[in-house]
């Protein structure tokens, strides 16, 4: 028997059996309490965790075993019940293992069944509670932070991020829309020395240049039109802490310049401003674009690249590691249980193969965002395929189009998500599976007017 | 026969053993449904006429029940002062046994009953004398003696009587 001592209740009419079947169960060592009738059971179990029930079928008194372990799998679903009957008949003992009932024993015992059945008990509850240990320290060893993962690639970003959390030097984050660059971002914050300090996040494509600017050193009062009071940046904001450029790739040539000073220097201006501000920031880049390639083309500074791809980290797509869409799945199914206070054991084996079989374009964002759909549209407690709305692999789209490069089909696709959205940003994003600034950016690259007329505007630059 | 139980009490218990003979039976006890004598009502009754002080144990030949099983070896209040032990099942013809094995058996229940007399639970070391027998291959399975952890559970108490 494993350390701590099971629990166990008896329920029966009869004074007799009670007695003697907590005296054998106490003999054999079990913590062993009775109750006379049905309601005195529930009672029990509300006031206490039971691990075994062993339960009379027949009781006088308007509550009768199968009520009793009806009330108990609501109660104690966890608990292990025994149903007990001085006759047997094929109808309760298939009515008390609809019920959940682990066994099924017809009075008197004998005494090796009897024995057995308890062995089988405690053989069970010991590999339940070895399980969940398991499964527990398992989970730790693949996560860091909120990321989770038991794929080798991520097991390196985790062991390279979690070396990198304690230096200081500059990281650069690499990875596809929906990868999760920002979760790193934040989770090495937290591992480092400055995880007292703040972490402050920019996303750099969703404002103008000198938006930005204003936006990452502050102003003074007076020095453009509409600054009319002195505003602290963001460098400012998260001295001592850790600051985030988002989509860094997507700067200006002026800004590139204005960040390779500070990086060089830890000090700034603000804008229209004299006096130079010293900062103690640590800085995470990150981007989905290749800035090889953006040097090569001339699009991206080479000294800051070289600036920036100090300790580069590759967040490798869903789709190289798929083996992770299992643990994924079930860790953010528990964590929107929890947000959202419903009850959810997980998905159907159906929804994981069409969970499986997709391509995830949009990543690890994609994938909780068609769970959260999936917890809210799901009936029961267990996601259904058809809850997910996700498309089946090889359903052919409506009216079949001419074919046209990447480039083409995504700025159709876009203009049709938007229409179906009825322009509506924010939904339009989680149905393409990118965040809304990506979105913005590819509505303002291929000129895509939201229905409704307007230009593509801006949203708020910060997501800290 | 309860010569060899007394050595194993005194071996098991270190304590002296007193024995009574005796031919009477609780008519209580005598259940004419199930044709079988109930343990717990003989250890009540044992309560009632044994002398006072120490502890004890009924040996008999009747076929024993407690009312959720089928039959018992025996039974003894845990941690109170009556014990029973019966040689019907343990003389079980379908099981193989001569008469010396079956006179083991006795002495090794009877340790077993009086073990539960001294509050001792059932024990999961191999061989202890106070595992959980369901069965006479059970019984066989065990050595007469109690483990060292059963031993150091066991308070000294006063006299006591088989």
């Amino acid at each position: 028997m494993s350390g701590e001592k099971t629990h166990i209740l008896v329920v029966d009419d009869e004074e007799i059996v009670r007695e003697s079947l907590g005296g054998w169960l106490e003999k054999d060592g079990y913590v062993v309490a009775a109750a006379p009738d049905g309601r005195s059971a529930v009672e029990k179990l509300k006031a206490e965790k039971w691990d075994v029930l062993l339960v009379d079928l027949k009781m006088p008194g308007g509550m009768d075993g199968l009520q009793v372990l009806d009330e108990a799998r609501k109660l104690q679903p966890e608990a292990i019940a025994v149903m007990m009957t001085a006759y047997a008949t094929v109808d309760t003992a298939v009515a008390a293992m609809k019920l959940g009932a682990f066994d099924y024993l017809v009075k008197p015992f004998d005494p090796e069944e009897l024995s057995l059945m308890m062995k089988k008990i405690v053989d069970r509850q010991a590999l339940v509670r070895e399980n969940a240990v398991l499964r527990q320290a398992l989970k730790k060893e693949h996560r860091f932070r909120e990321l989770v993962s038991q794929s080798p690639a991520m097991q390196k970003v985790f062991d390279l991020a979690q070396v990198a959390a304690r230096s200081n030097s500059t990281i650069l984050v690499l990875g596809e829309s929906g990868s999760g660059k920002e979760v790193l971002a934040r989770a090495i914050h937290a591992e480092s020395p400055r995880a007292a300090g703040p972490f402050v996040a920019v996303s750099c494509a969703a404002l103008t240049e000198s938006l930005l600017e204003s936006e990452l050193f502050g102003h003074e009062k007076g020095s453009f039109t509409g600054a009319s009071a002195r505003r602290k940046g963001k460098f400012e904001a998260a001295d001592g802490g850790t600051l985030f450029l988002d989509e860094v790739g997507d700067i200006s040539g002026k800004l590139q310049l204005d960040l390779l000073r500070v990086l060089e220097d830890r000090k700034f201006h603000r804008v229209g401003g004299t006096e130079p501000i010293e900062v103690d920031v640590r800085i995470i880049a990150a981007t989905n674009r290749n800035l090889r390639k953006a040097v090569a083309d001339g699009s991206f500074r080479e000294d800051l690249f070289y600036r920036l791809n100090v300790i580069p980290i590759l967040l490798p797509p869903l789709r190289d590691r798929k083996e992770d869409i299992p643990l994924l799945v079930e860790h953010f199914v528990e964590r929107l249980s929890a947000e959202m206070k419903k009850k959810l054991e997980g998905v159907s084996s159906e929804a994981m193969a069409a969970i499986l079989a997709h391509d995830w374009p949009g990543n690890v964002r994609e994938l909780r965002n068609v769970l959260e759909r999936g917890a809210v549209v799901a009936a029961g407690s267990v996601i259904q395929a058809a809850d997910l709305g996700l498309s089946r692999p090889g359903a052919a789209p409506a009216g079949a189009r001419e074919p046209g490069s990447l480039e083409e089909m995504e700025r159709r696709h876009i203009t049709e998500v938007l229409s179906h959205t009825h322009g509506n940003v924010s939904q339009a994003a989680r149905i393409l599976g990118i965040d809304r600034v990506t979105l913005y950016s590819k509505m303002r690259k291929y000129e895509i007017r939201r229905p409704g007329g307007e230009e593509p505007e801006a949203p708020e630059g910060s997501k800290s | 026969m309860i010569e060899h139980v007394r050595l194993h009490l005194d071996q098991a218990f270190g304590w002296p053993v007193r024995m009574h003979m005796g031919a009477e039976r609780p008519r209580d006890a005598w259940d004419a449904r199930r044709r079988q004598w109930s343990s717990t009502r003989i250890l009540r009754w044992l309560g009632e006429v044994g002398p006072p002080g120490g502890k004890l144990l009924g040996l008999t030949d009747v076929d024993l029940f407690i009312p959720i099983l089928t039959f018992v070896f025996g039974e003894a209040q845990l941690g109170g002062a009556s014990a029973v032990v019966s040689t019907a099942r343990l003389a079980d013809p379908a099981e193989v046994g001569d008469g010396r094995v079956v006179l083991e058996r006795l002495a090794k229940e009877s340790v077993h009953e009086l073990g539960h007399t001294f509050g001792l639970t059932h024990c999961g070391t191999p061989g202890c004398v106070m595992g959980r027998s369901a069965s006479v291959r059970d019984v066989d399975l065990k050595r007469g003696e109690l483990c060292p952890d059963c031993r150091g559970r066991m308070s000294p108490r006063e006299e006591r009587e088989a």
